[in-house]
């Protein structure tokens, strides 16, 4: 009985509780293949908070797109329970489940709109399969989403008639219709172009600030996380390997995969790199700045104290979500470095001797 | 002018002509709408059932799939008396229009469920993924997003069908089943006379042509891609 009033009270209508834990207890999925259970997710510990936005990366194959559907539902999980605000979800009924599912937008990289729909229609059509909603209530709902992606003057028009980042827009739209709680994106910004991406992870961003919805993300480009991810899993032949807040896996990559899609989001060839740092003299140390630490005219100030001379190999300014970090290679040159190297820590510089 | 006419067609009798015409008419619309009413729920079944798809069920497709199969495979004239004690159960008699509707039925429904099935198949993925991930019960997805995803592929699909039928409704003139067909075998063929035989081929070649123009503005008008 209380479990179905938790129910009812948290799929009523409108209710907005920002309440979404979403916990992964030993979830494992296998398909069975020719008789034979090929895993596609190993058992996975995982809790996504509230209001976060959670990045999963990895390559195409890696079981990302297996994860992300296993949150509604879509491929039933071989073993383990999913818990969403402490409630199993593998336990629902199927019209709990579709209730569930109308608490949980989602997204998708070939945005799925129907066709057949006008733009207006299509992001009303969630709230018509809910069966709760009034005329009035769906129009008015429609009319403030429109508004909300930008696509007032579009109502009338088919998906075919748009260009793909409205098409994402109409998605979003459609996706919020029945005020979810959770948003997942499907490699939302893979069929996009860069500019378009950015406008579409802005928007993403803001309707996390704004409604405070949490949102998980897929994606196989490294730049989408930074962008706007709090944390971030990366996952390799169905596991996850490394996870935790953006800054930390993004500076600090420890495992070769997340090494890997760093490099690549930097566009540095590793190779290459290497070569570099041969030819360096001297010793050879990556120095991580984050926040305010970054605009501070700390090398000129250290390099006159120590007496160290410095020259950088490679650098990166840039920002994770809204922090700002610098990662800066440089090779030392005489003086004193361990003056230098506590004078940097003390400055909260993150200190990594690579040789 | 009229003379001529007269001595080339000689054999023609335009109010029998037009009898003949109204009957097909009569046949191809009746056949065609109960063809499409029982082909389509098969049509979804047989999708909905299929491999892979919302209610997978590999029995119940393959005994739907070898229904249809046997109704597709036996020749159309080999259907039509096969038919004949079951018609005049049903209907009360095997003879002239209303007794043609049952064969035509047969024959079209089955044909026109594996088009609807065809359709189906060739909604994109995930459009469905997407209104189950919305909360879509299975009555809903076909309601809401299948059917509607796929009418253009229906729409041509009945136009097929309806051709289809025009045929099989000619052919049942072998039987006795009246229209057009009817007149072809029983003057154009039976009694030699040509003007008849050209005249009601030129009449069928008219009823095609019109409905698949008719057919053809439907499907652009219902297309949003």
């Amino acid at each position: 009985m209380a479990a179905e009033w938790a129910i009812i009270a948290g799929f009523n209508r409108c209710t907005h509780k920002a309440l979404t834990v979403i916990v992964f207890d030993q979830v494992q999925k296998s398909y069975q293949v020719d008789g034979r259970a090929i895993p596609a997710l190993h058992p996975t510990d995982m809790t996504i908070e509230t209001g976060e936005v959670f990045g999963i990366v990895g390559h195409s194959g890696a079981g990302k797109s297996t994860l992300v559907r296993l949150i509604n539902l879509l491929e039933p999980p071989s073993g383990g329970r999913i818990l969403i605000d402490d409630e199993n979800i593998t336990d629902y009924s199927a019209s709990e489940l579709r209730a569930f599912r109308r608490k949980v937008g989602m997204i998708f990289q070939h945005f799925n709109l129907l066709s057949s729909k006008t733009v207006a229609d299509n992001i009303a059509f969630p709230m018509k399969l809910a069966g709760i909603y009034s005329k009035a209530e769906i129009r008015d709902r429609v009319q403030e989403l429109l508004a909300r992606v930008s696509l007032s003057d579009h109502a009338n028009k088919y998906p075919s008639q748009l260009s793909g980042g409205q098409k994402q827009r109409v998605g979003i739209a459609r996706a919020l219709a029945c005020r979810p709680t959770i948003l997942l994106c499907d490699e939302a910004t893979s069929a996009l172009d860069p500019q378009t991406t950015q406008s579409v992870l802005r928007l993403l961003a803001d309707i996390n600030r704004e409604l405070g919805l949490t949102i998980v993300l897929i994606t196989h480009e490294m730049d989408v996380v930074r962008r706007v991810c709090d944390r971030v899993a990366v996952m390799d032949a169905g596991r996850v390997v490394e996870m935790g807040p953006v800054s930390e896996v993004f500076l600090h990559p420890q495992h070769p995969t997340t090494r890997d899609f760093v490099f690549e989001s930097e566009s540095i060839d590793s190779e290459e790199m290497q070569e570099d740092l041969q030819k360096a003299k001297g010793r050879i140390m990556r120095l991580t700045f984050k926040g305010d630490a970054t605009y501070k005219p700390l090398l000129g100030s250290v390099a006159r104290e120590s007496g160290v001379d410095f020259s950088i190999l490679s650098g990166r300014i840039d920002h994770i979500k809204d922090t700002p970090y610098g990662q800066l290679t440089l090779s030392l040159v005489g003086g004193d470095l361990d003056v230098a190297m506590s004078a940097l820590k003390a400055a909260d510089v993150h200190v990594e001797v690579l040789r | 002018m009229e003379a001529l006419m007269d001595g080339l067609l000689s054999n023609v009798d335009w109010s029998e002509i037009g009898l003949a015409s109204w009957d097909t008419l009569i046949m191809v619309g009746m056949s065609l709408l109960f063809s499409v009413l029982i082909g389509l729920p098969i049509g979804v079944l047989l999708f909905l059932t299929g491999k892979r798809q919302l209610l997978e069920q590999p029995a119940a497709y393959a005994v739907l799939s070898f229904v249809v199969n046997v109704l597709r495979s036996v020749p159309f004239i080999i259907l039509l008396i096969v038919m004949i004690p079951f018609t005049v159960m049903l209907i009360g008699t095997s003879l002239g229009v209303a007794g043609a509707i049952p064969p035509l039925v047969a024959g079209g429904a089955p044909f026109f469920a594996r088009l609807v099935e065809t359709s189906l198949r060739e909604v994109d993925r995930g459009i469905i993924e997407a209104t189950q991930a919305m909360g879509a019960s299975v009555k809903q997805i076909v309601f809401g997003a299948l059917l509607p995803e796929a009418l253009p592929g229906i729409i041509a699909g009945i136009t097929v069908t309806a051709i289809t039928l025009v045929s099989y409704a000619a052919m049942s003139g072998v039987i006795g089943g009246g229209g057009l067909g009817d007149l072809a075998i029983r003057f154009g063929y039976q009694r030699f006379q040509t003007d008849v035989m050209v005249i009601t081929v030129a009449l069928l070649v008219i009823f095609v042509q019109v409905l698949q123009m008719l057919g053809d503005r439907l499907v652009l008008h219902f297309s949003r891609k």
